[in-house]
């Protein structure tokens, strides 16, 4: 039965492949977010994180900050700075290099009512802790039969970086997203991190909480609304960046730049597409993905990890098991991290991680455009 | 009955010839109000003087304490039994003979202070306030259970009381968060975090020793030593046996695990060294376990009959504290023979009723995977059913 609807999907697809072909060139609605940026404040990754534990703090005593690093030395990755100064070692607390240690502690503080920061100095490093994070955190709630919750939040720097080779370079998104109990975070920009790290630190649920790391020095713009002390973002809803009717791009955290680059590209060549910011990974926003696959009709999903039971692959799985399934032109298509431990060698480290050209290559590919294809790039 | 206030001061040798000489001079039926114990010895680290080794009790006190031990063992051999009966499935690890620790401790703890265990915790989470009932129902899986039969043997809670934990040690660092908190708030609180002899060589517990002294948190490392992890006797899996001294820079306390005066002394005395501000204690007390690890195991491979009856018939924590009560006028045998009674109808009531009463609803199956639920719905088995979302009976968790 699929695959006679299939069938004929094609067909509509390779109707609508011409359609694009014979150079119909659809008006690109300039995002109105990109006009506003003009006008709007600049300011890091880090800076944006800084300024939402800085107000956190400020805003409920109960809040902590717990890891290694994080007080005198201002974070491994300075996204803490200032903040010993302005709230002492109580709040701001240094650790040995113990992280099963301290990430206990922190969820012991967390199930005795605070409501514990605790920061890995990677995310690579959460491993020595998975343990606490996912037998103690995301299961006490449950477990008590409601009795006793579990408010934290685990933050740190995820996902590929730049030369630390396989051991400091990975995307944890997967692995703590297949946990119920477990809510799952993946910022992109500025707004992101300010609107959703506090988020999180409000909710009474444990969050993970995934920086990239390779997102912190990078400059987004942010509304006045987005620098309110008062500005949150709702978890467990994904963002449309870019809006287009040709293909869909789901993805987070870098991976959402490398979607818009990639779209700009195509919609050069009149293509356009429909650029999804995840946001939370869970829970995942599949309203948002449905609504846009009805739309394009088309779906790629792009992220850093393996992709092996990833983000993709689950993206996937459930538009399969939705009526969304019958409304795709062509099979979901995952753009992901080479299935391979990170290099160390530059040359191969580059073409681990999705590029534009990847995401360009598959989306002519799906909708049956005709170009130069690199072949590396599949 | 206790009209008059007569201290008796009985060693555990002398015990028998004093108090008869004591009661003597009693008239008929008069009992004491308060009587001194003697108890053997603790070992010290690092410290310079320790627990005292005269405990003194009330009468009230006493029964108290004699019943918390009484109820135990049943509710645990009422455990056993229903194991057997295969109605309690999957894990169940039974506190006999272990009794003295927990009801030691629990009869000094204040209301600030708190305990978190592993997963032999049914002795525990009785003492922290829930019924035989709602410990014997969770065992059972059944809906009076403190957790609605959704944690088992091994995640029970209440207040003050943070469970319950399936991995080997993990429990430690929870501990130390709690007392972290304690400090945090200012609350006074202190809290026990006990394991095992075999959880003791988990990293984990090295690593939270360390910020736990660095940080002076008021937390007391109860190393249950019952001589066995598993199956593996304390010579064969630790290079210092001496758990009390593994805190290195912790100072520690030996203490007689099975006499639960002993165990209440020193931790009278580690509730007042963690209050002034010194910082975490470690606490080992060296007791004995008369079951196996868990029901799967007869415990008998690893350890001989005779050494578990020796145990039974020179060391055990309810007959030692009998006899001591008994003997120096403290309670009448008749008394302890009605706690008996009642105890024993308690807990039989309580298993025909975790035997009998229903499981919750499979409604309840999606229920309590977070405070706030944001998920829309929560997956079945397939895509075609998803179950709702609830909050357990619309309360608010304790600590939330």
């Amino acid at each position: 039965m699929a695959v006679v609807i299939f069938g004929f999907k094609i067909i509509r697809k390779l109707a609508e492949d011409t359609f694009i072909l014979n150079g119909h060139h659809i008006w690109h609605r300039k995002s109105f977010s990109s006009f506003k940026s003009l006008w709007a404040k600049q300011m890091t990754v880090r800076d944006a994180l800084n300024s939402a534990l800085d107000e956190e703090l400020k805003r409920d005593e109960r809040v902590f900050l717990i890891g290694e690093e994080v007080a005198l030395y201002n974070g491994a990755y300075k996204v803490s700075k200032g903040l010993l100064d302005k709230y002492g070692s109580k709040r701001l607390v240094d650790t040995p290099i113990s992280e099963q240690g301290f990430a206990g502690i922190a969820v012991g503080a967390a199930l005795n009512g605070l409501r514990p920061i605790c920061e890995f100095m990677t995310w690579n490093f959460s491993m020595q802790a998975i343990d606490q994070i996912i037998n103690s955190a995301a299961k006490t709630f449950y477990m008590s039969g409601g009795m006793l919750g579990a408010p934290i939040v685990f933050r740190g720097p995820n996902g590929a970086s730049a030369g630390v080779a396989a051991q400091h370079s990975q995307c944890y998104a997967a692995w703590y997203s297949h946990c119920p109990g477990l809510k799952v975070l993946s910022p992109y920009n500025c707004e992101d991190c300010r609107g959703l790290l506090k988020a999180a630190i409000r909710d009474p649920d444990p969050v993970v909480f995934l920086e990239h790391e390779l997102q912190y020095s990078v400059t987004y713009p942010v509304s006045d609304q987005a620098l309110s002390e008062d500005f949150v973002l709702e978890i467990g809803k994904a963002y449309i960046e870019r809006h287009g009717k040709h293909v869909t791009l789901a993805a987070h955290a870098k991976e959402v730049q490398t979607c818009l680059d990639a779209a700009k590209e195509l919609a050069g060549q009149g293509i356009e597409c429909e650029v999804i910011n995840l946001r939370s990974l869970r829970p995942l926003d599949m309203e948002t993905i449905c609504k846009s696959v009805a739309k394009t009709n088309n779906l790629i999903t792009v992220e850093g990890g393996w992709p092996q039971c990833g983000i993709g692959s689950e993206i996937s799985a459930r538009i399969m098991e939705s009526e969304s399934f019958f409304l795709l032109d062509s099979p979901v298509i995952r753009v992901t991290g080479v299935d391979v431990p990170m290099p160390y060698a530059k040359n191969l480290e580059t073409i681990v991680q999705p590029k534009p050209l990847n995401i360009i290559t598959v989306v002519k590919k799906i909708l049956g455009v005709r170009g130069k294809v690199s072949s590396i790039s599949l | 009955m206790f009209s008059r206030c007569n201290k008796l001061v009985s060693s555990q040798s002398t015990a028998q010839k004093s108090v008869w000489s004591c009661l003597r001079s009693l008239i008929k039926n008069d009992y004491a109000t308060e009587a001194t114990f003697e108890s053997k010895p603790f070992k010290l680290h690092r410290l310079d003087s320790g627990p005292s080794t005269k405990s003194t009790i009330t009468s009230d006190e006493a029964i108290e304490m004699y019943k918390q031990t009484q109820m135990i063992r049943r509710i645990e051999t009422a455990a056993g039994n229903l194991y057997k009966e295969k109605i309690i499935r999957g894990f169940c690890h039974l506190y006999s003979g272990q009794e003295a620790v927990a009801v030691g401790m629990k009869s000094v703890m204040r209301p600030q202070d708190s305990a978190i265990s592993a997963y032999r915790v049914h002795g525990w989470t009785y003492l922290m306030g829930v019924s035989a009932l709602g410990v014997l129902a969770e065992l059972t899986g059944r809906k009076s259970g403190c957790c609605r039969g959704k944690g088992g043997s091994m995640h029970m809670y209440a207040t003050n009381f943070y469970g319950g934990n399936g991995i080997v040690g993990a429990q430690v660092p929870l501990g130390a968060g709690v007392a972290f908190a304690n400090k945090y708030t200012e609350n006074g609180g202190v809290c026990f975090a006990l394991y095992g002899d075999g959880a003791s060589n988990q990293g984990q517990v090295f690593e939270v020793y360390n910020m736990a002294k660095l940080w002076n948190l008021p937390v007391i490392f109860v190393c249950e030593n019952n001589g066995y992890g598993m199956g593996t006797s304390t010579e064969r899996s630790s290079a210092s046996p001496n758990f009390y001294t593994r805190g290195d820079y912790i100072p520690g306390i030996w203490v007689d695990g099975m006499d639960i005066l002993a165990v209440r002394e020193a931790t009278r005395f580690g509730i007042e060294y963690c209050t002034s501000g010194k910082g975490p204690l470690v606490m080992e007390a060296a007791t004995y376990r008369y079951s196996g690890h868990s029901m799967s195991d007869p415990g008998t491979s690893y350890r001989t009959r005779e050494e578990i009856q020796e145990v039974r018939q020179t060391r055990d924590p309810i007959t030692s504290f009998k006899e001591k009560i008994i003997n120096a006028g403290l309670v009448s045998a008749d008394l302890l023979k009605k706690i008996d009674v009642e105890v024993k109808a308690e807990v039989d009531a309580a298993v025909k009723i975790a035997k009998s009463e229903a499981e919750i609803g499979l409604d309840e199956l999606a229920n309590d995977i977070y405070s706030n639920d944001l998920e829309k719905e929560i997956r079945s088995t397939t895509p075609f059913l998803f179950y709702k979302h609830n909050n357990s009976s619309g309360k608010t968790p304790i600590n939330l």
